[in-house]
């Protein structure tokens, strides 16, 4: 792994560009997730392809940005493209199957591809969770046994692209 | 990187996989027991809602049979032994005949091309209208 420490304090340019490139990736393939047709039958189920912003982070920069670009990215596309009830749901999401990920990745006994699916279907876990507790009822629970094998396939495919994606990335983009 | 297809990890990712799709099986069987017994066919409502307005709701335990009609055309829903199915349309693909009976609560029929959904809901049912992004 090449991850570099940078000054804590200060913020270099490269970083702030670096940042800013990852953020808009991340906001603009939210967009074009949401111009994918909704034929999918049961709400929350999606490939995810934000996700792909993060484990190229979370490979190529370290835990830290990874949570950082998470977060930002989660808060940013829910202004953007969503509501106060979608950063929720992003939210639980997207901070468990952050969590979950970062967690496998640091035992370095895992590659990509299960560090991904771990995420996908944390992140839909999180998702149920939280509409249990938005809608008081347990009957949302019903939904995780699609969203479990989604969330499997979504982690599927978005593991085996950012495994493509990140070892063809130039070290020099995150020097 | 050394995140390359080490044969250690590679096989902890089986490991991890395996686990996974384990869990969903045993989650799908556990879901499918706690259904067998529970179901009370006597509670539930099936709802027909076209082009998102409920237009008519019929009691689960009441047997009947029902034309519904709208101007893209008709379905043929029958009520019975606390199943609802389709068992007619005049639609082009008839994909709501195919999807067969629906026993219970959150299951439904839906057919496209006349807007029309047939829908199983209990006592608390759930309505899930927000999208999650």
């Amino acid at each position: 792994m090449n991850q570099r420490k940078e000054n804590r304090g200060t913020m270099g340019a490269k970083r702030v560009a670096r940042y800013g490139l990852l953020i808009a990736l991340a906001m603009v393939l939210s967009y074009a997730e949401t111009l994918i047709p909704a034929f999918f039958a049961v709400p929350g189920m999606k490939l995810g392809l934000t996700n792909l912003v993060v484990m190229i982070a979370l490979y190529r920069m370290g835990s830290r940005d990874a949570i950082l670009l998470n977060l930002l990215r989660i808060v940013l596309v829910s202004m953007t493209f969503g509501n106060a009830f979608s950063l929720l749901y992003s939210l639980a999401g997207g901070v468990l199957s952050g969590a979950v990920m970062i967690l496998l990745k640091r035992t370095s006994r895992f590659g990509m591809m299960a560090v991904s699916v771990a995420g996908g279907i944390a992140h839909n876990v999180g998702q149920i969770l939280m509409a249990m507790v938005l809608l008081e009822t347990k009957q949302v629970g019903y939904y995780l046994l699609v969203l479990w094998w989604s969330g499997l396939a979504a982690g599927l495919v978005i593991g085996l692209v950012s495994y493509e994606i990140t070892k063809r990335l130039p070290d020099a983009l995150f020097q | 990187m050394g995140e390359g297809p080490g044969t250690k990890r590679r096989k902890n990712d089986l490991i991890l996989l395996a686990a996974v799709v384990l869990a969903g099986l045993a989650l799908t069987a556990a879901y499918g027991l706690s259904r067998r017994g529970g179901a009370d066919a006597a509670e539930l409502t099936v709802v027909v809602r076209q082009n998102g307005e409920i237009t008519a709701t019929y009691p689960l335990a009441q047997d009947g049979s029902y034309t519904i009609t709208s101007e893209d055309g008709a379905n043929y829903l029958v009520i019975e032994d606390g199943a609802a199915w389709i068992a007619d349309a005049d639609c082009p693909d008839q994909l709501c005949v195919k999807q067969g009976k629906i026993r219970y609560a959150g299951d439904s029929l839906i057919c496209l091309p006349h807007s029309l959904v047939v829908e199983l809901t209990g006592s608390d049912a759930l309505n899930l209208d927000g999208v999650t992004k």
